[in-house]
């Protein structure tokens, strides 16, 4: 019996062996892309010397989604590539994806700096409370956090004008759809978010006053079958232009399989839906990231909040498609235009509420104070805004 | 104003019965391996990599079949590994299902990577002719997938499988009393190991749906849970065919009921919205499957226990 015994467990702790060896292989999510370069540079030390005598400047990236959702963290990694290829051997990047945010965030970022990282973007707003937590800690090490508003003498925010991109391609929706009525699959209810929706609808409406958006919330960033099934709901509900502020293509290729027409959100979507694509609102975080890094580089970074648009490269309109009439592509080039040397201002008066009351009083322009604590909706817009932000 | 016409009933009624195939057939999977009393935890990571094989097979050869087929394959292999690992070598089936849905997850991801910027090749729309033609009911029930109709099928078939047949006993006794089945001469290790495997090629063909039909795309993690939910609802409705059927519809039906009423405006934090699907389908099936009686005839009473012959 004790033979039949001490063989089974031998079996056991076999199983449990190649178990672990499973979840060893799985587990590594890091990625070390530049460790080829870090080398290099540290066998000739001469030429960096004066600015980082410790060899390369470590800059670490937390995602929320992978790297392959085609979207959000793609648009992040792009940037992060820009950076890599800008300061070449000066700089080690690494990355973390799928961290999830809320405390988990936090063991991740205090990880990053254990690593001796001393520049870390957190891309995503839950990351805000974690990361202040370790920049309190680590003094020395300087954050980067975005899409949210809390700063620390050594924690910047930083953010895009996403809904410049929004209004432009509101303007197309505006213009393209038949029925009046256009949706929106929204991800968080937060106001970056409800900000995008009201600045989606407030470009559809000029050039249609009549229209009406629709929304609904998946509460998540990153659920293509819960996208789709949202993206479904709006069609089914008469909409026929849909705009998403959710990571996945899902939104574009449920509207390619209804044929109807979207949008792609983040970075450039055409391909997940040639024929419904009207055009893709990008957000460019390369402009920002190579600053940031210089900025670090150079001894020159400081805290505060940075929130960049059309005006410095970080948001555009691209792939327009050819379905967009002319005069409706020269609308949008003509906004872009405006958007960029600053003769265009998208949140000015008069703006109405959803019950028809003034928010923004004629000729006011909204400040990004306005901007940032957006939590409601504007005339157009049906539904209430989910509350509990 | 509820705004609810036919039409819209209609295109809520498609969207459900579409919505409800993937849990479904996950869950009929699961329901099969858990009643030869295997509990796999590792649904998640099969239908993941069910997804990409079916995905990258319909991208390659441009064909349903094959890519439908290339799922079942991938998600069968994936819980053969696992059938191996805990029919013969007695791992812990939690943690070794656990550890399966990590590796499906990393090697999805793996795998998949060129293919997020690749697309399916145009397929044709599947209509049931004439039937889909007729007003309401056609929209509604005649312009799906086949799979749709062969779930449905499958769910019939496999509760007269179970209470019905022979081999239906038999798998019902490996998974109440091993050790009965095994003094019978049946061979309870490979029967596992097969009712493992059925399970994974149905988790395979719910992933492969995902990717191929639902949301035809690949992009990293996109079963999104669906797998976990799938696992809960077998539970939910304690082994049961119909009973999965029916809470996977009723799961797929609160999912578009609730969109549809947030497209509407009605004054319910989303939040809540969003819960209710889970909310319905646990209270529903807890109240029909309330009778302490029936759960205990239902529940495979060696789940999850190894099976050593021998001992």
């Amino acid at each position: 019996m004790s033979s039949t015994m001490s063989k089974r467990s031998l079996l056991k702790m076999a199983g449990w062996a190649s178990l672990a060896a499973t979840a060893a292989l799985v587990g590594c999510g890091k990625k070390d892309e530049a460790a080829a370069p870090a080398a290099s540079a540290a066998s000739e030390p001469a030429s960096a010397a004066a600015a980082a005598p410790a060899g390369p400047l470590k800059i670490a990236f937390a995602y929320v989604g992978p790297v392959g959702d085609a979207g959000w963290t793609f648009a992040h990694n792009a940037g992060r590539l820009a950076v890599e290829k800008e300061f070449g051997d000066k700089v080690k990047t690494t990355f973390v994806e799928k961290v999830p945010e809320g405390p988990e965030a936090e063991r991740v970022i205090r990880d990053l700096v254990g690593q001796g990282n001393t520049l870390i973007f957190g891309t995503t707003f839950g990351y805000m409370e974690p990361m202040l937590k370790v920049a309190a800690d680590s003094p020395a090490v300087k954050f980067e956090h975005g899409t949210g508003y809390k700063t620390a003498p050594n924690m910047r925010t930083y953010d895009s004008r996403t809904y410049e991109g929004a209004y432009m391609a509101g303007v197309i929706a505006g213009g393209m759809s038949k029925s009046g009525v256009i949706g929106v699959v929204g991800s968080i209810p937060i106001p970056e978010v409800i900000r995008n929706i009201n600045t989606f609808t407030l470009g559809a409406q000029s050039v249609n006053p009549k229209i009406k958006t629709k929304v609904v919330w998946v509460n998540s960033w990153f659920d293509p079958p819960k996208e789709t099934e949202g993206a479904q709901s709006l069609l089914n509900q008469g909409a026929d232009v849909l705009f998403q502020n959710t990571d996945s293509p899902a939104v574009l290729q449920t509207a390619e399989k209804a044929g109807k027409y979207a949008f792609g959100w983040d970075s450039d979507m055409t391909m997940f839906g040639p024929k419904a694509h009207l055009a893709s609102a990008i957000i460019n975080w390369a402009p920002y990231y190579i600053k940031a890094t210089k900025d670090a580089l150079d001894g020159t970074w400081s805290t505060g909040s940075v929130w960049w648009g059309v005006k410095e490269g970080a948001i555009d309109i691209v792939s327009i498609s050819d379905k967009v009439p002319a005069e409706l592509k020269t609308k949008v080039e003509t906004i872009k235009a405006g958007l960029k040397d600053g003769s265009f201002v998208i949140w000015k008066g008069p703006i109405l509420g959803q019950d028809g009351k003034e928010v923004l009083a004629k000729d006011a322009v909204a400040d990004d104070k306005f901007l940032g604590g957006i939590k409601f909706y504007v005339k157009g817009v049906d539904g209430a805004v989910p509350s509990g932000n | 104003m509820t705004g609810l016409t036919a039409d819209s009933l209609a295109l809520l009624i498609a969207a459900t019965l579409n919505a409800g195939t993937v849990l479904a057939l996950a869950s009929l999977g699961l329901l099969i391996n858990e009643r030869a009393g295997v509990l796999n935890l590792g649904a998640e990571g099969m239908m993941l990599v069910a997804a990409i094989a079916g995905y990258a097979t319909g991208v390659q050869t441009g064909s349903d079949t094959l890519a439908f087929a290339a799922g079942a394959a991938a998600g069968a292999a994936m819980a053969a590994l696992f059938g191996v690992l805990v029919i013969w070598l007695n791992t812990n089936q939690y943690a070794t299902g656990l550890a399966l849905s990590l590796f499906g997850a990393g090697l999805s991801a793996f795998v998949g990577i060129t293919y997020t910027q690749q697309r399916l090749p145009e397929r044709p729309h599947f209509d049931i002719p004439v039937l889909a033609d007729l007003p309401f009911v056609g929209p509604a029930f005649f312009r799906h997938h086949p799979l749709v109709y062969l779930t449905v099928l499958f769910a019939i078939g496999l509760t007269w499988f179970l209470l019905r047949s022979r081999g239906g006993l038999i798998l019902r006794a490996v998974g109440e009393s091993p050790e009965s089945a095994h003094a019978l001469g049946y061979s309870v290790r490979p029967i596992r190991l097969l009712a493992v495997m059925v399970g994974g090629a149905l988790c395979g063909l719910a992933g492969a749906y995902i990717s191929l039909v639902y949301t035809p795309l690949w992009v990293e993690g996109m079963v999104a849970g669906k797998g976990w939910i799938a696992l809960a609802l077998t539970t939910f409705a304690t082994w049961r065919p119909a009973r999965v059927l029916l809470g996977a519809y009723l799961f797929g039906g609160v999912t578009m009921l609730q969109f549809q009423l947030q497209g509407q405006g009605v004054q319910i934090p989303s939040q809540w919205l969003t819960m209710l699907p889970y909310l319905a389908t646990i209270v529903v099936l807890v109240l029909i499957s309330r009778n302490p009686m029936w759960i205990r005839i239902n529940m495979p009473a060696s789940l999850g226990k190894p099976f050593h012959p021998g001992a």
